[in-house]
């Protein structure tokens, strides 16, 4: 065959990159359309409360703007997600700050904005709640009851069971129980959410910074009653998004385009920064609470785990979220019994959403920080406690799945320990830190990611993808899936290019316009790379299948012949296209009422451990140095991969100990980047990535899903790594320097937990974290 | 941004004397030197002054000046100004680490000494070096010039003894640091691109393990930048024991005002402050 060095697996060049250097890629703020005006929102300054008037006050020329209420919504008032409970514009009842009520449009920006602050809403306020804790308090006032929810102020609930859990707390040696929570974490995109709207006879048609072009058209024809022909959507070149432009372009799309319609002008909606953090969605803040039987020789002999996320004011997203986070919360271990109960609760927060990770990395944390406690517990170390526990070929995880891949949890642990010189540290911690104003500590997390949709969701998804070839020969791949940042362009191309046997550059990728690309699904939960890439690899084949069908392709072939037999194919058919189809593989099956079976068709593993410096003058925590190792069935592009995990570590140590949300009655108060704190380049270690490759049959050439693992783990490795330094447990995150002054200078603050059970008198023994 | 720009005025007459007279004639006029913080806040929406008047470029205020008994730094010496010379860098060390972790390498090349003064954030980076430093600060107006220490400068939350029409000249630095003990620590939100969550310069002149001369002063300590008068009284003379140090842990902590906003507590301030000092005491 003609390509000699394999193209899957080097760092092939991104795919827009030189566009981007070079400042001629365009992202939707660059794109100026004739008789364009711009848009704007006019949000709600309370929680929640009936709506008795809206005052558009003096001094502006009203005649001059486009104003739209939900009364000029042609369709239905709804922002579909799973449910229909988001109206697209308030009607009567606003139920979070910040929430759109009033659209206008004007030529003039500056302008616009002085309108915005000119319009005044008279409200009835109502009883509003913030928290978990608040949402689910007996007397609680009912902020979101619908049938299609699980009871008064809760989007949705699962309970997932393994063995029988009630028969292990008589026999257990110890009973250990905790309770950990997540703070809510801006995506912190580069760009801005922003959209431009065009509506016509032929209907609407929207360009956008986005990851799921298809969920925007989904979304339109129900806001205006349009079939799916009469709408359309083009994604532009899209300035990162983490997770934070899966359902929010939804909302600012279907606004653009309603001025769009009303105005009969395109209409521009960009959202500065102030606004894009105040009123899209965050990473959803959890808790999560443990209770776990343990054998005296630190057997996990099964568990009860509570998992609650705040979802915010609407559903949204929140029952995926929920459910990945659900599904990681037992971790890479055995669990012979195991109970989880997981809800998603009602507050009157902005709607929390998609982030990275999506749900997992709040479980995970908790699990993580319990297993040191467990370890302490027990009296062994938390290395031995994890290898007494791992998954091995041939178990099965806490929703039964069996595992069939050949992974080695205890080779993983043991290789990432030597590299970071875990052991070495450790002994030298003990010695240095008692005579020393800065304590160090090392600590690390195992765990285990899935790729793809939950359990059936891919099946639902029934993902097409087609490659075309142009006019000069050039196979042009077709899909829904987008380019953030990620690599989503580059891995497919070489995918293409190694299956096609031609060179990488000669593989072209189509801008995603749903006029144009099939629906490959959305870019989201670390499909794309190992669904959406096998889908590629399996529509490059039957390229290669029509071709030779046709007589016009040998076996073997160079790029020239591949590239001629193709036009001459093209001169003969009029086209040449193939296409593939998902289709379940036969031997994964999951019951989604009973939360039982193959959760994902496969996972990434990963051990991560990280180094930190607690300084007892400032509290300041840092991480000195992070070391992660991941196993991700084939790395498609190292260069690549490499950035997934170092951007990944670097939004976790942020969710670990820098980024809050300072929250003020639902509001972000700090929604500016000097007081929302992410980590710069001077605040981050030196990253130390590592790779092993135990090839996966769903991916493209063994592929897994690697874009949400890397956030799953660096939290819980740095507070393990923290109380290792301090000898102090904390048990949220983001940890900042106050907390830990909160506790260090204050012992009392230190509540007793099981781990100061004694080994020696532990029977059955109940200890709470409150005693 | 937040704004209608066409709501503002900007003039940039050229000259210092011409920009003197022209505030003497229209006390509505705003100076902008470097704009790195009144861009920010046209940006938000929050720039109530509409009249503005540039420094930007202007050479009367823009050098560094070095006298036998005095360096001199006129208020539009920009931060990178400052980090790039040399005497500063070997005499007042302090001045050349503020100016190094004020903002971002594009903030020090606009941003001024004299804005950030002037600006009289109780959270700005430099104020407290020039404190330790024991700076003078010189105004000038149309109608004359004035000199006073800089630490009787600030007044309270954003209140400063400038009068209309007056203007920041230039910092007066002694030059007899030379044989001090030297300190400065910014605890910031993060290491770059922070802003101060409470900060300590200090200045000592030890001799016969006799506190001889002690400066100190912090940022986000109080309502403004300050000097910590009573904890140098109880410092001075003495030599540093232990329970010299707890006592002036506990002065300290009664002398400051910290408050808690979205970036830190009152009581956490309070601690790091009284544990930065006790760093220097024990350096000593
Ligand atoms: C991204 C960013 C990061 C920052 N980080 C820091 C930081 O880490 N530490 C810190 O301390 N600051 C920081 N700042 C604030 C700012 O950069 C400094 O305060 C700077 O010194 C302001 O100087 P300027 O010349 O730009 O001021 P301008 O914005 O031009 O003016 C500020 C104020 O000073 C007045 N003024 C200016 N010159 C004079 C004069 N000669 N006489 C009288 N009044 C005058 C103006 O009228 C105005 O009220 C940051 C700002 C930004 C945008």
């Amino acid at each position: 065959m003609a390509a000699k060095e394999s193209i899957v697996g080097s760092p092939a060049l991104r795919y827009e990159g030189e566009a981007k250097v070079l400042g001629y890629a365009k992202y939707i703020d660059d794109l100026h359309f004739p008789q364009m005006i711009h848009g704007a929102t006019v949000r709600s300054k309370f929680p929640r409360g009936r709506i008795t008037a809206i005052r558009y006050g003096e001094g502006i020329p009203w005649d001059e703007f486009t104003i739209v209420t939900w009364k000029d919504i042609p369709g239905e008032n709804t922002i579909v997600h799973l449910l229909k409970d988001h109206p697209c514009l308030v009607q009567e009842i606003v139920n979070h700050p910040e929430e759109p009520i009033v659209l206008l449009a004007h030529p003039d920006k500056a302008l616009l904005r002085k309108a915005v602050d000119a319009v005044t809403i008279e409200y009835e306020p109502l009883p509003a709640v913030f928290t978990i804790e608040e949402s689910e308090a007996p007397d609680a006032p009912v902020i979101w009851n619908s049938e299609a929810g699980d009871s008064p102020n809760v989007f949705k609930t699962y309970l997932m069971e393994k063995g029988h859990v009630e028969d292990v707390w008589a026999t257990a040696d110890y009973i250990i129980e905790g309770e950990y929570s997540t703070g809510a974490q801006e995506q912190f995109y580069i760009e801005n959410n922003g959209v431009i709207a065009e509506y016509s006879e032929q209907g609407v048609t929207v360009w956008g910074s986005m990851q799921c072009p298809y969920y925007l058209h989904h979304a339109l024809q129900l806001a205006f009653g349009l079939p799916e022909q009469k709408c359309r959507v083009i994604q532009v070149e899209t300035g990162g998004a983490f997770g934070g432009k899966e359902d929010y372009p939804s909302v600012i799309g279907c606004h653009a385009a309603l001025l769009a319609m009303k105005s009969g002008r395109p209409v521009k909606m960009v959202y500065d920064r102030m606004e894009d953090m105040a009123a899209t969605t965050k990473r959803h803040p959890s808790r999560t609470r443990h209770r776990t039987a343990v054998s005296k020789d630190g057997k996990l002999l099964g568990g009860e785990i509570e998992f609650a996320i705040d979802g915010g004011a609407y559903v949204t997203l929140s029952p995926v979220v929920l459910s990945r986070g659900t599904i990681h919360a037992a971790g890479p271990y055995n669990w012979p019994h195991l109970r989880i109960r997981a809800k998603a609760v009602a507050t009157n927060c902005p709607p929390h959403g998609a982030f990275r990770g999506f749900g997992a990395p709040q479980s995970i944390f908790g699990l993580e920080r319990h297993m040191d406690l467990i370890a302490k517990t027990v009296g062994i170390t938390p290395e031995e406690l994890r290898r007494r526990n791992f998954l091995q070929p041939g178990g099965t995880t806490a929703t039964g799945q069996l595992i069939k891949d050949p992974i080695d949890l205890n080779g993983m642990l043991t290789r990432a320990l030597e590299e970071s010189g875990y052991h070495a540290k450790r002994a030298e911690f003990a010695k240095t830190n008692p005579t020393s104003p800065i304590k160090r500590g090392i600590g690390f997390a195992t765990f285990m990611h899935g790729a793809g949709f939950t359990g059936s969701g891919e099946r639902r998804l029934n993902s097409l993808v087609a490659i075309e070839v142009d006019d000069e020969g050039k196979p042009e791949i077709l899909v829904s899936s987008t380019e953030f940042g990620q690599g989503t362009n580059t891995i497919l191309c070489q995918v293409a290019a190694q299956t096609l046997h031609i060179s990488y550059k000669d593989v072209r990728i189509a801008q995603p316009d749903t006029d144009r690309v099939p629906n490959s699904g959305p870019t989201v939960a670390s499909r794309t790379a190992m669904i959406v890439g096998k889908l590629v690899e399996d529509a490059s084949h039957n390229l290669l299948t029509c071709m030779r069908a046709s007589g016009l392709l040998e076996e073997t072939y160079t790029p020239e012949q591949f590239c001629h037999a193709a036009l001459a194919y093209k001169q003969q058919h009029g086209e040449l296209r193939a296409t593939a189809r998902y289709q379940a593989p036969d031997d994964i099956f999951w019951d989604d009422d009973k939360y039982h079976g193959d959760a994902y068709p496969a996972y990434a593993w990963a051990v991560y451990v990280a180094e930190v410096a607690v300084d007892t003058r400032t509290y300041m925590a840092e991480v000195k140095n992070f070391w992660a190792l991941q196993e991700v069935g084939k790395v498609l592009n190292p260069v690549l991969a490499k950035g997934q995990v170092e951007g990944g570590v670097a939004q976790g140590i942020g969710y670990a100990i820098y980024e809050k949300c300072v929250w003020k009655d639902g509001v972000m108060a700090n929604n500016q980047m000097t007081n929302y704190i992410m980590p710069t380049s001077a605040d981050l270690p030196p990253i130390h990535v590592l790779f092993e490759e135990v090839p996966s049959i769903h991916g493209p050439f063994g592929a897994k899903g690697i874009g949400e693992l890397p956030m799953d783990g660096p939290a819980p490795a740095i507070l393990n790594a923290i109380e290792e330094a301090t000898g102090v447990r904390f048990n949220h995150c983001p940890l900042l320097p106050e907390d830990i002054f909160d506790k260090l200078a204050n012992p009392t603050l230190i509540s007793a937990d099981s781990s100061q059970l004694q080994p020696a008198v532990a029977g059955p023994v109940f200890s709470g974290t409150t005693p | 941004m937040r704004s209608d720009v066409r709501d503002y005025t900007l003039t940039a007459p050229g000259s210092l004397d011409a920009v003197l007279s022209a505030l003497a004639a229209n006390p509505r006029l705003t100076p902008i030197a470097g704009g790195t913080e009144l861009m920010v806040a046209l940006g938000v929406g929050r720039l109530g002054r509409h009249e503005l008047i540039s420094l930007d470029g202007l050479k009367e205020l823009r050098f560094i000046e070095e006298r036998p008994e005095t360096l001199i730094l006129g208020a539009g010496a920009t931060f990178t100004d400052i980090r790039r010379n040399a005497a500063i860098a070997r005499e007042f060390p302090l001045l050349a680490q503020t100016a190094s972790w004020t903002g971002s390498i594009a903030n020090q090349n606009r941003g001024t000494l004299g804005g950030n003064i002037a600006n009289a954030s109780p959270a700005a980076d430099n104020p407290p070096a020039l404190l330790a430093y024991d700076a003078s600060i010189e105004l000038v107006s149309a109608t004359g010039r004035r000199t006073l220490p800089y630490d009787e400068f600030h007044l309270g939350y954003k209140k400063t003894v400038l009068q209309p029409g007056e203007l920041i000249y230039a910092i007066h630095l002694p030059r007899r640091f030379a044989q001090h003990r030297q300190y400065v620590r910014k605890v910031g939100t993060r290491n770059a691109q922070a802003i101060a969550k409470i900060a300590l310069a200090a200045t000592a002149l030890i001799d016969e393990a006799m506190v001889r001369e002690i400066r100190l002063a912090g940022a986000s300590l109080i309502d403004r930048p300050v000097r910590l008068h009573a904890t140098e009284a109880l410092l001075l003379g003495k030599a540093i024991t232990p329970e010299l140090r707890t006592q002036a842990a506990a002065v300290l902590a009664s002398e400051i005002k910290p408050i808690d906003d979205i970036r830190s507590t009152a009581k956490y301030r309070i601690a790091v402050a009284c544990n930065l000092l006790d760093e220097f005491l024990l350096s000593l």
